[in-house]
């Protein structure tokens, strides 16, 4: 087929599912180092050196957890709305596994973000739940992650659901900035500025570093989940090809 | 290349976990009649809604006029006909309604002969009538009205024949090979014998090969 | 002879022409199966009902309550009515037919949600008083109720037909619409329900209307690309 192929060569080489394999079992290890030293590293540094805060004492250590968790939910939404667009556009059976490995995970990070913040509203607002923009608008994309995880289970034929799931996830992102811009808003609307985790001028470098460190850590851990949901969904996809018989014989 | 109205190559599809037709390669041109042939199951429909764009699950190339077909849907569309497994009609619409919608719908139908249209596929006095309170064959007749109407080269049929009785199908052949006679193309499946004085060429999904007469 | 048909011909065919095609289409079949058309309108006059029943039934705290819940019971029933817009074109073939035209999809797919809209949301624009007046709702916030949801009502049936279109081909989509569908409708509730309430308190209604307004243009403009690829792509399998 006679295409205009404007995109780098290694835009292309990514579609082989093969060489996807390849590649990602290549870098598998070397990020869960990573995800591993900076996590261990990182919680240890946030629980024990970094100070404790002035108004919220030692539960405000939590922001370790739910930051990353919140950054990582919004990131891999992102991500699978990228992956989903690339599937459309170039037809590329990786980009939809790329979305399909990515939603759980995804989801995942959502739902740690909720728990975290519940568990640091407890002590502090003396409730499990709020309505704060942030939360709600957390709750809002885990929904989203619901939906395109139903509708991909819900379609029988893979490519279709792959296709229809990537659709979602498009008009989903295109949705999320008025999404969390109206519920910002509703939120002053019903609630004084109430204090919210980091709505705080300058946070100090013994606070910020430690969250970086886990902050990286997180993505390294997400990119670990990631490659590995990849490759199951790659084997089961190609299951029936020649390198995977291979593959699976030698096992 | 340039004569042929279109052409499939290489054609690859696959559902739940059988592959239904492999390397499959064939070219129409005008005035061809095309016969699919295979047992039930063997992907004819299937084969069917991807030449006419419906279904995008398969690997493989389809030319139209010797351009790739995506790169001229709307061409593509303009001259074709496709006649699906279902028959397309609103219950609830009369004859008349339908086929004026299609006319709307598209640019190859011509909404003045609608009524002369009904009355060749027998429908004649019919015209006003709710579609539910026709049998299914005769529904199915309203759809192949079109077959009347239509000004566009390649016709795309999925089991035409079906609830039409003898004398019905022998029509329709009639106007099949007029058809092709005038330069138009059929690629069509059916159970039935074709009783058509012509050139019908037949390609055997049993055997993913094409073979002509 | 050759056979063709040129774009030349097309001159009987316009755009506006196959709109308004359609939505005289969309109409005889909506007016000739009755009871499609006064099922949402039952639903949403019973779940406006449910509140009072569910929670209290004083005066003073329906009427905080009026606001939302006339705007949460129009989304529930837009959502509702959504699983049928495709499903009969699906079960019959003519959706087949319809992807298969070589005019563009954009202009079909618009005037089908608009006629569908024009026979449930704007029908629940019109009754929105009834259940203003069960739930107390101060006269004043009446007017700000209708154009809220005149505004609000066709972004709803935009965004619901996306997910109707993700969810035609498959067998019992309808609940599965309404988990697709409804945390893209929570920004339009949100500037709905605020909108009547700043009408109940006497402030300025433009700016709430205005952010409708946006919504519903980038709607216009957006749902109908999002529904067309989802329609071909769930008839593709």
């Amino acid at each position: 087929m006679a295409e205009k192929k404007w995109m780098p060569r290694w835009f292309y080489q990514l579609a082989s599912p093969r060489w996807c394999y390849q590649i990602t079992g290549k870098l598998l290890p070397w990020f869960a180092l990573a995800a591993g030293l900076l996590l261990i590293g990182g919680s240890f540094w946030a629980l024990m050196f970094a100070p404790a805060d002035y108004q919220q004492g030692n539960s405000f250590r939590i922001i370790y957890l739910h930051v990353p968790s919140a950054i990582l939910a919004q990131s891999a939404y992102m991500l699978m709305a990228v992956a989903g667009a690339v599937g459309l556009i170039w037809k590329m059976k990786v980009a939809d596994m790329v979305l399909k490995s990515a939603a759980p995970i995804g989801a995942s990070m959502a739902v740690l973000a909720l728990a975290t913040g519940a568990i640091w509203g407890k002590p502090t607002w003396g409730s499990w739940w709020v309505w704060d923009a942030r939360l709600t608008s957390m709750l809002i994309l885990f929904f989203l992650y619901l939906g395109v995880m139903a509708l991909n289970s819900a379609i029988e034929n893979e490519s279709t659901a792959a296709q229809a799931s990537a659709v979602l996830s498009l008009v989903g992102v295109v949705n999320i900035p008025i999404i969390k811009y109206s519920v910002e808003w509703w939120n002053t609307l019903h609630q004084p500025a109430t204090f919210t985790l980091t709505e705080k001028p300058a946070m100090p470098a013994e606070m910020w570093v430690p969250l970086l460190v886990m902050v990286i850590g997180f993505y390294c851990f997400f990119a670990v989940s990631l490659m590995m949901r990849l490759r199951n969904e790659i084997v089961w996809r190609e299951r029936r090809t020649g390198w995977v018989r291979e593959l699976l014989s030698k096992q | 290349m340039s004569d042929h109205l279109l052409t499939v190559q290489n054609l690859f599809c696959e559902r739940d976990d059988r592959v239904l037709f492999n390397r499959l390669e064939f070219a129409i041109s005008a005035g061809e009649i095309v016969q699919i042939e295979g047992q039930n199951g063997s992907g004819k429909t299937t084969l069917l809604r991807i030449l006419s764009g419906l279904s995008r699950n398969y690997e493989g190339d389809i030319f139209w006029r010797g351009t790739p077909v995506s790169e001229v849907r709307e061409d593509f569309c303009r001259n074709l006909l496709y006649f699906g497994h279902q028959a397309g009609v609103k219950a609830v619409l009369s004859p008349q309604e339908n086929l004026r919608w299609y006319a709307a719908l598209s640019p190859s139908i011509d909404a003045a002969q609608i009524d002369h249209a009904l009355e060749q596929v027998g429908l004649r006095g019919f015209e006003d009538v709710p579609c539910h309170s026709l049998s299914a064959g005769q529904n199915r007749r309203v759809s192949l009205a079109r077959l009347y109407l239509s000004r566009a080269p390649l016709w795309i049929l999925d089991e035409p024949f079906t609830a039409i009785d003898k004398r019905g199908v022998a029509a329709k052949e009639a106007l099949l090979l007029r058809h092709a006679q005038q330069g138009g193309s059929v690629i069509l499946t059916t159970h039935h014998e074709l009783a058509i004085h012509g050139p019908v060429r037949k390609i055997n999904l049993d055997q993913c090969a094409g073979t002509s007469s | 002879m050759t056979m063709q048909t040129n774009a030349e011909d097309l001159q009987q065919q316009s755009l506006s022409g196959l709109f308004w095609a359609t939505c005289r289409r969309e109409y005889l079949l909506s007016f000739r199966r009755k009871s499609d058309l006064v099922n949402p309108l039952i639903f949403f006059l019973m779940v406006a009902t449910l509140f009072p029943l569910g929670v209290s039934p004083e005066p003073g705290f329906l009427a905080q309550l009026a606001p939302g819940v006339v705007w949460v019971a129009a989304l529930l029933a837009t959502l509702l009515s959504m699983d049928a817009l495709f499903r009969s074109d699906y079960e019959d073939g003519s959706l087949e037919q319809l992807l298969l035209s070589p005019q563009p999809l954009f202009v079909v797919v618009l005037a089908k949600v608009l006629a569908h809209w024009s026979v449930t949301g704007l029908a629940l624009t019109l009754m929105a008083p009834l259940l203003g007046v069960m739930l107390f709702l101060p006269a004043e916030g009446m007017p700000g109720l209708m154009l809220s949801l005149l505004l609000g009502t066709p972004t709803l049936s935009l965004m619901g037909a996306i997910g109707a279109a993700l969810t035609v081909g498959l067998r019992k989509g309808g609940v599965l619409i309404s988990l697709l569908v409804l945390p893209l409708y929570i920004p339009v509730l949100i500037f709905g329900s605020s909108a009547v309430q700043a009408a109940v308190t006497g402030l300025d209604l433009g700016g709430y209307l205005a952010l409708l307004g946006a919504l519903l243009a980038l709607a216009l403009g957006l749902a109908p690309l999002a529904i067309s690829a989802a329609l071909r792509i769930s008839m593709s399998s």
